[in-house]
């Protein structure tokens, strides 16, 4: 058993007494010191002192003793803590601040950063549940919780929390599908992989704690891409094609319900004007009437002499076939065609056959075979 | 002369201090032997005294050590490669055994370390198909590995505290197909999504039209009504009118046909001479 163990304090000569006031070897130097530089400057104080030669190495083998003693002096900085070795052994934590510890080869110290914010970033492709692959890259921000525990349980802390980060984003990916960790899953992913990897470190007792974890990408690998794209780029279409056929029968069915609106107006235009149509018409026939019952010869004849007049005066021709076969009228057919055919202007063209009728008609031209016809009627 | 003899008295008690003490470091233990023969193991971190060239000491270190495996090809139960990344943590549990299995290098302890793990791997694999392996019994493959190994490496003076799987993937060649099926995989969702809008789009352009031509066919039918309203209005309108005088009105319209038949420039109008028009046109004289 070594001789320093703790709780065996009584032999241990270094840390007898209060450490505060310091070993009592260092004013046993200090009072020596003194007396040595006041046997140099002050004379014949110490008369019986050795040869100047003595003096300057006892002075030299003072100052290796300061520089030596000086040498446990440390200062643990503002989010530090200084983990002190006494033999090796731990002995004690010390916080932020000035401090003293027993020079080597008694103690030593190792001063371990709290505060500062490490990280670890890898990325790797990963085979999820339903064994596709996946490319994830995973940032995990940690930092030191217990100084002695990172400094004495696990070589390599630093490279043990890589290993570990790996294997925790590997086994949660593992034991999910694809789309759930492309989709939804993102955030149970972090979870549980933050979950996971502070269990490993606390089974190890390495001291470490994880700030957070950050999925910085998590995407379907390089090769595969193309398809995942068109994929989502299918789901955008999926929407177009109805917010497409929405508008379409956005257009069309008021449109349709407008049309039918001027169907019904038209039809409602067309019932008033009939009626008003019929009961002009009505009305017209009704005076007329009372009139002719008052003279109906007169008025009939009126009437219908005024309108053959009419009919006759706005045709071009009149053909008048008399039955008793000699004053025939000659009607040129073939030529009206044509004339009728031609259109351009057809007033002119009928004009002077109108005008020639009634001198022909009193002539006996019997050559035309289109006569036979009208007499045959 | 007192300072001379001094110093070289503190000088000499340093060297002999430095040759019957050592330390042992916190992270360490150490084996303590009697002229090749181990005198004392599992010694305690702290200041440690020997007898200068009979006793020397070996220094192993107590911490959790990590010993990382280059990939590893392992055969499935189905018959399919997987490469698997591992490592193991283990630390040195009794020294003596550790020292006599070894010979003390850490080398040596990894490789002999390296075959179990690796060996136990294989087993659980075989068992095992890759999907079992990758999401649902990592753990528990683990843990009986971790059982498995501990009892071997007893001997050894070894103590596994966790092994663990980094990494499982597919070999390059295998990756490819599975790149293609999951390439067939989001063709097939691609094609669902484009179908499925296209149904949609389908539905709903057809239920416009529909909706379209239920609203024409109804203002039609609405509008007919009410045209026939107009005509049997009219014909009521006109038939009470005309019943007066049937005779009348059958000459009176007549004569309107006539005028509205016969109104255009190249009507031809053939006619009777007899007719009562040209009555006068023979003859002057009443009949």
């Amino acid at each position: 058993m070594p001789w320093n163990e703790p709780g065996d304090k009584d032999r241990d000569p270094w840390s007898g007494g209060n450490r505060n006031d310091g070993p009592p070897d260092l004013d046993e130097a200090l009072r020596k010191l003194s007396n040595r530089i006041g046997g140099i400057f002050g004379g014949k104080k110490g008369g019986d002192l050795p040869g100047g030669g003595g003096a300057g190495l006892t002075i030299i083998a003072v100052l290796l003793i300061i520089v030596w003693l000086a040498s446990g002096v440390y200062i643990v900085g503002a989010g530090e803590k200084g983990v002190v070795f006494r033999f090796g052994a731990f002995h004690a934590v010390s916080e932020p601040g000035p401090h003293w510890h027993l020079p080597y080869p008694i103690e030593s110290r190792e001063i371990v950063n709290f505060t500062q914010v490490r990280d670890t970033q890898h990325r790797s492709m990963l085979l999820t549940k339903d064994e596709n692959i996946i490319d994830i890259e995973l940032a995990v921000q940690y930092r030191v919780k217990s100084a002695e525990d990172y400094l004495i349980n696990v070589r390599l802390p630093d490279a043990t929390m890589r290993d570990v980060a790996d294997t925790a984003i590997s086994q949660i990916v593992g034991q999910n599908t694809m789309d759930f960790i492309l989709g939804e899953g993102r955030s149970v992913i972090v979870t549980r992989t933050k979950d996971q990897i502070q269990m490993m470190l606390d089974n190890y007792r390495i001291g470490l704690e994880v700030l957070s974890v950050n999925l910085q990408q998590a995407q379907p690998p390089e090769p595969v891409q193309g398809a995942f794209d068109d994929a989502i780029k299918a789901r955008e279409d999926e929407n177009r094609f109805r917010n497409e056929a929405e508008a379409y029968a956005n257009s069309i069915v008021p449109q349709a319900r407008g049309e039918a609106a001027r169907i019904e107006a038209e039809s409602s235009a067309y019932r008033e004007r009939v009626i008003a149509e019929a009961e002009g018409d009505a009305t017209r026939f009704s005076k007329l009437r009372t009139e002719y019952e008052k003279a109906p010869e007169v008025t009939r004849q009126r009437l219908y002499l005024e309108t053959v007049e009419r009919v006759l005066g706005d045709s071009s021709q009149v053909l008048v076939d008399v039955e008793n076969g000699n004053s025939l009228m000659y009607l040129p057919l073939e030529k009206m065609m044509q004339g009728a055919a031609a259109t351009q202007m057809p007033s002119q063209n009928f004009s002077p056959i109108t005008s020639q009728q009634p001198s022909r008609s009193s002539t006996p031209a019997r050559s035309s075979t289109r006569m036979d016809t009208r007499e045959a009627r | 002369m007192n300072i001379k003899v001094m110093g070289i008295g503190v000088l000499l008690l340093m060297i002999v201090t430095a040759l019957s003490t050592f330390t042992i470091d916190q992270r360490e233990t150490a084996i303590l032997f009697r002229l090749g023969e181990i005198k004392r193991t599992n010694l305690e971190p702290g200041l440690h005294f020997k007898v200068p060239f009979v006793n020397n000491v070996r220094f192993y270190s107590t911490q959790i050590m990590n010993f990382s495996s280059p990939p590893e090809r392992f055969l499935t139960g189905e018959k399919k490669n997987v490469i698997v990344n591992f490592f193991v943590k283990w630390r040195i549990s009794d020294v003596e055994a550790y020292f006599k299995a070894t010979r003390g290098i850490e080398t040596n302890a990894q490789s002999r370390l390296s075959q179990i793990i690796k060996d136990g791997l294989r087993n659980e694999f075989s068992e095992r198909t890759v999907q079992e392996t990758v999401a649902v019994e990592r753990e528990e493959i683990t843990t009986k590995i971790i059982e498995s190994a501990n009892v071997i490496t007893a001997d050894l003076g070894i103590e596994v505290v966790d092994v663990r799987m980094s990494q499982i993937s597919l070999p390059d060649e295998v990756s490819g197909s599975v790149y293609d099926r999951m390439r067939a995989e989001r063709d097939r969702v691609a094609k669902d999504f484009r179908a499925r809008g296209k149904e949609a789009a389908e539905r709903i352009r057809a239920e416009a039209d529909k909706t379209r031509t239920v609203i024409l066919a109804e203002a039609y039918r609405d509008a007919e009504k009410i045209r026939g309203e107009g005509d049997a209005r009219a014909a009521e309108i006109y038939a009470e009118a005309y019943n007066r005088n049937p005779e009348f009105y059958s000459f009176y319209r007549s004569l309107e046909a006539y005028r509205n038949s016969f109104n255009s420039r190249e009507d031809v109008i053939l006619m009777d001479g007899d007719s009562e028009f040209f009555r006068y046109f023979r003859e002057s004289k009443p009949q």
